[in-house]
């Protein structure tokens, strides 16, 4: 299977892997926590609807708050134990604001939920393994959180011809997918195969990064005598961006503004389909996930399989806390991930890795000026001109920015990684984009106002209009009456 | 010489008569660029500009006399637009620093006199006489209407709150 | 509290400061051999035109209001002026470096807003100004060889010790020269014409233009450090040799063949030291081949057909008026779309 061709991509980096840290160290699980903060927006997409009341007793596995709309997810209670609170809790994300979170007192006693299982899952109808991946609510754990069930009947729709499990894991530091693949391979070979047959897929590929051979050697071993393929991909960062996977391992791009569907193709990430094979053999939803924790900052670099929910600090504790000043911490991989203070957040099912550090680490200095050394072109995957877009922004001209092209970029950093004057690229697009859509947004709502104005105009218009008719009438008829009197009066008279 | 006076006299009336023909032909009744910034503008007339309604700063925009920074319930994005409408540069620098608001009711002290929700030019207030008004937020365009006419100071225009949804990253810090 | 910081929270091993101090050790081995051939006159103009650079550039920030450090920290300005006293004549007087040195930070970077917003190569900016303001001193070169000892040096510098002496024409210059007087180019080449000096760089010429060889390694350091890519030096030799051998065949004894052409006079030092200085070269490959091929192009056309014998100053200058509009048009294919930008069609199947 090793002979399978693949195709160029174009830029990229090669940030230091620093992976040894916690490669070498088996996932392990996490002491129960006392208390669980289960946000409900955990996914793309509309948050789910809690459907448990405070006070209420929960089982492990239980709906705690169902889906709501057509993209959204289903949240279950990662123990059994009692919800203490419905509230708003602060968000494991950059902007520290809290989220709708459910809080959950666990009781120590773990026990699930009666859940009905499938022993031969290979023989279910495609539309009842996407069903049950629904019901899971399971995202994509790769870090991008889109709904797994919507991406399977999108695609299932369009027809797949080829289905690419993404173990690429381009991230420096994290070994979570490294892990889960040496180590539960088979469950992993499973879920791809529902899948497949969620999709009916053709072809099956796996791709995997040359810098972990074990878990290549695991997956082959795993796959043997089925329909997927294993393909070792050359290390490069960012080959586990999903439009980056396709093009290598195809070499074929997806439209601009389009989907994988679109070129049929559909790409999970590896640790997804172990959660499909969880769902549909056990009838266990999505409550754990393997988190990596690491960084020159942490004491034992470890991976662990952490409960939805918990806090950051209980997974830093477990590995034994800092060894060294951290300098920043940081939830995901260092090239995508995002900053955090509070060490309360919770681990939520996009979490692939909880980072601390070291100043030495981030590497960050003073921004200088662009010398134009096209760098950041030549590491541009997507083939943009970062210098340019950031000229534009840094000027305030965000359509020009649009015009170089600022939708198509995927916010990879690899732009910023190589600039020698460290200038924060991606942080200029980032907040284009925010800035577009908040003015997208502005303009939609002036429309809506102006339409409401509009109509409020129109019926005050109305109503005067009719008054006046109604006011006319009247005069009208009290006319028609005092002629009629005066007539009656004058016949009377007359006769 | 003759025929040079001649000639120019009957190329001037040819054309002449052609200007004439064509202005009453071409005609345009009003200017349309009024018309089109008035398309623009939100049109909940409410005078905040210091113009009468939507109409008249449409005018004004259209002379020139008026900045396209003008009206504050369109924010930026209205700018822009009126920017690239008129033509002109947008100086946006005034604009980003307002922060965009709502109006909110302090149930406490909504003593449900209706004032508000008969001004409301966008019918943003939902409620009835004797109960307890509340603002429809997507519909709000931050007028200040209403808080000008309620008597119990119980309508206040507020900033809207960051969300998850609406936080959107800064633009980086210069330093050079 | 700081900000929260935007991702990467990583970053390569790299500053400006970094690449400027690659480039400057890329061009030590040159610039030593320089010094050892032309002695301390060389060295006197190297220290005047890196001082004169770095006071000039301070003095400006300072009227501008801003820091002063980072901006001269970040090494430009002192290889700005290393290059411009690379493609000096090495016995200049001291007035002509200072002038250069200051012409190059100040008119040619400064004024247009710092580093990264200057339109044209200050280094190249700097030696044009100075050859078309002091034709005389600028081609008065001498041969190497010629040690003077350091006070003597100094005498050259500073004083007013006449070259006249000791004076010797680059091979392009007197090529010319001999070609207006109707000599060809058979005879007038013979004795100037030994490629293996020109390598080693044992004639006539600027520190910068001697050592062909060591320039070629210095340039083929940037490139494997990845300071610099092949697109504009490869181009940029092409450029010149192409039309070269082409002339040649049809005329050897009007047209300088290519070996010539290349190791001589400042191609070699332009095409992997001038030419790719990013801030005026183009953003893409493609759009720096182009750039390279130019300036190959006119360096050429100019040394042919021009008033000048020596033409890579001209044609970078030419060529950096260019970028924008290769910029312009040439645009990296966006992934998803095709070369105009409109969107892939949506198709399945290989």
């Amino acid at each position: 299977m090793l002979g399978l061709k693949l195709f160029k991509l174009r830029g990229g980096v090669h940030p230091e892997g620093r992976k040894q840290l916690a490669a070498e160290h088996g996932i392990r699980s996490l002491p129960l926590p006392a208390e669980l903060f289960i946000p409900l927006q955990q996914h793309i997409g509309a948050p789910a609807t809690p459907v448990v009341k405070v006070g209420e007793r929960v089982l492990k596995g239980q709906l705690l708050a169902a889906a709501q709309g057509a993209v959204s997810a289903p949240v279950h209670a990662p123990t059994s134990g009692t919800i203490t609170a419905l509230g708003d809790h602060v968000a494991p994300h950059p902007s520290g604001l809290p989220v709708p979170t459910i809080t959950l007192t666990s009781d120590g006693a773990e026990q699930w939920l009666e859940a009905a299982g499938c022993a031969t899952p290979l023989e279910l109808a495609a539309e009842e393994i996407a069903a049950q991946v629904a019901a899971a609510g399971i995202v994509g754990l790769g870090g991008a959180t889109f709904p797994a069930a919507l991406k399977l009947n999108l695609s299932r729709n369009s027809g797949v011809q080829t289905l690419i499990l993404n173990g690429g894991e381009c991230e420096p530091y994290l070994t979570c997918d490294d892990r889960i693949m040496r180590e539960r391979a088979p469950q992993i070979v499973e879920g791809i195969q529902l899948i497949a047959r969620a999709v009916a897929a053709d072809e099956v590929l796996v791709g995997i990064e040359d810098n972990k051979p074990q878990a290549i050697a695991a997956m082959q071993a795993a796959a043997q005598g089925s329909s997927v393929q294993v393909v070792v991909m050359p290390s490069m960062y960012p080959m586990g961006s999903e439009k980056q996977i396709i093009q290598v391992l195809t070499g074929k791009e997806i439209p601009a503004g389009g989907r994988p569907a679109d070129i049929g193709v559909l790409v999970h990430n590896v640790a997804t389909a172990y959660a499909v094979q969880q769902a549909i053999r056990y009838g266990r939803p999505l409550i754990s996930r393997i988190v990596t924790v690491s960084g020159g900052a942490i004491k034992t670099a470890c991976n662990v399989e952490a409960l939805v929910g918990t806090p950051v600090q209980a997974l830093i504790d477990f590995a034994d806390g800092y060894a060294q000043p951290t300098a920043r911490l940081v939830l995901g991989g260092p090239m995508m991930g995002q900053q955090f203070t509070h060490t309360g957040v919770p681990v939520v099912k996009g979490t692939s890795g909880v980072l601390a550090l070291t100043a030495s680490e981030i590497g960050q200095a003073e921004p200088s000026p662009c010398i134009r050394c096209t760098t950041c072109v030549r590491a541009c995957p997507v083939g943009l001109l970062p210098l340019e877009m950031a000229a534009h922004i840094r000027a305030s001209d965000l359509t020009g920015a649009v015009a170089l092209g600022l939708k198509d970029c995927i916010a990879c950093g690899s732009c910023s990684y190589v600039c020698p004057a460290h200038i924060p690229l991606v942080h200029y697009f980032n907040y284009a984009k925010g800035d577009l859509a908040a003015q997208e947004r502005a303009k939609l709502k002036l429309e809506a106002t102006k339409k409401l104005a509009e109509d409020r105009t129109a019926r005050i218009a109305r109503i005067e209009r009719e008054r006046a008719e109604a006011a006319a009438r009247r005069k009208a008829a009290r006319e028609a009456k005092e002629r009629a009197a005066k007539a009656a009066a004058e016949s009377e008279g007359a006769a | 010489m003759l025929i040079a006076i001649i000639s120019l006299t009957v190329l001037g009336s040819t054309l002449g008569l052609l200007l004439g023909y064509a202005a009453r032909r071409l005609a345009v009744e009003g200017n349309p660029l009024v018309a089109e910034i008035q398309a623009i503008l939100p049109g909940s007339q409410c005078g905040q500009c210091g113009f009468p309604g939507c109409a008249g700063a449409a005018q004004a925009l259209a002379d020139g006399t008026a900045p396209v920074t003008l009206c504050p319930p369109g924010g930026r994005a209205l700018v822009q637009a009126l920017a690239a409408k008129l033509g002109v540069e947008a100086d946006l620098s005034g604009v980003q620093d307002s922060v965009p608001m709502v109006a909110e009711v302090k149930e406490e002290i909504c003593i449900g006199c209706t004032r508000c929700f008969k001004i409301c030019p966008t019918d943003a207030i939902l409620g009835a006489a004797q109960q307890i008004h509340s603002v429809f937020r997507e519909a709000c365009t931050a007028c200040g209407k209403c808080e000008e006419v309620c008597p119990t100071e119980s309508v206040k225009l507020q900033p809207i709150p960051v969300t998850l949804q609406s936080w959107h990253w800064k633009k980086p810090q210069e330093a050079v | 509290m700081t900000p929260i910081a935007h991702s990467p929270h990583a970053h390569a091993p790299i500053s400006i400061s970094k690449v400027m101090t690659t480039v400057m050790l890329a061009l030590t081995p040159a610039t030593l051999l320089g010094f050892w051939l032309y002695g301390w006159p060389a060295i006197n103009l190297w220290v005047i035109c890196i001082l004169a650079a770095i006071l000039g550039e301070a003095f400006v920030l300072r009227l501008q209001q801003r820091a002063i450090k980072p901006a001269l920290m970040d090494g430009s300005g002192i290889l700005t002026a290393w290059l411009l006293a690379l493609s000096l004549p090495p016995f200049s007087p001291w007035w002509i470096a200072v002038l250069g040195s200051l012409f190059a930070v100040i008119i040619g970077k400064q004024v247009f807003g710092g580093l990264g917003q200057n339109v044209f190569n200050p280094a190249m900016a700097a030696r044009v100004m100075l050859l078309i303001s002091f034709p005389l001193e600028m081609t008065t070169w001498v041969a190497p060889a010629l040690h003077p000892g350091f006070v003597e040096s100094l005498h050259l510098t500073f004083g007013s010790q006449s070259l006249d002496g000791m004076a010797s024409a680059s091979l392009l210059g007197h090529a010319k020269t001999e070609f207006t007087r109707g000599i060809g180019l058979d005879q007038s080449l013979t004795g100037y014409y030994a490629p293996l000096d020109m390598l080693w760089g044992s004639r006539a010429g600027s520190a910068g233009e001697t050592a062909a060889l060591l320039l070629l390694a210095g340039g083929v350091f940037l490139i494997w450090r990845r300071i610099i890519t092949w697109h504009i030096p490869v181009a940029m030799l092409l450029g010149v040799a192409l039309p070269a051998l082409l002339f040649s065949l049809i005329d050897p004894n009007h047209y300088a063949g290519p070996l010539v052409h290349l190791l001589s006079g400042g191609v070699i030092l332009g095409a992997f030291f001038i030419a790719t200085d990013p801030v005026t070269s183009p953003n893409t490959a493609l759009g720096q081949f182009i750039f390279g091929l130019g300036c190959g192009l006119l360096t050429w056309i100019i040394r042919t057909w021009g008033g000048y014998p020596e033409g890579v100053a001209f044609a970078v200058l030419l060529m950096n008026t260019a970028t924008p509009l290769i910029d312009q048009y040439i645009k990296p294919r966006i992934y998803g779309r095709d070369r105009r930008g409109a969107a892939l069609p949506a198709k399945k199947g290989v």
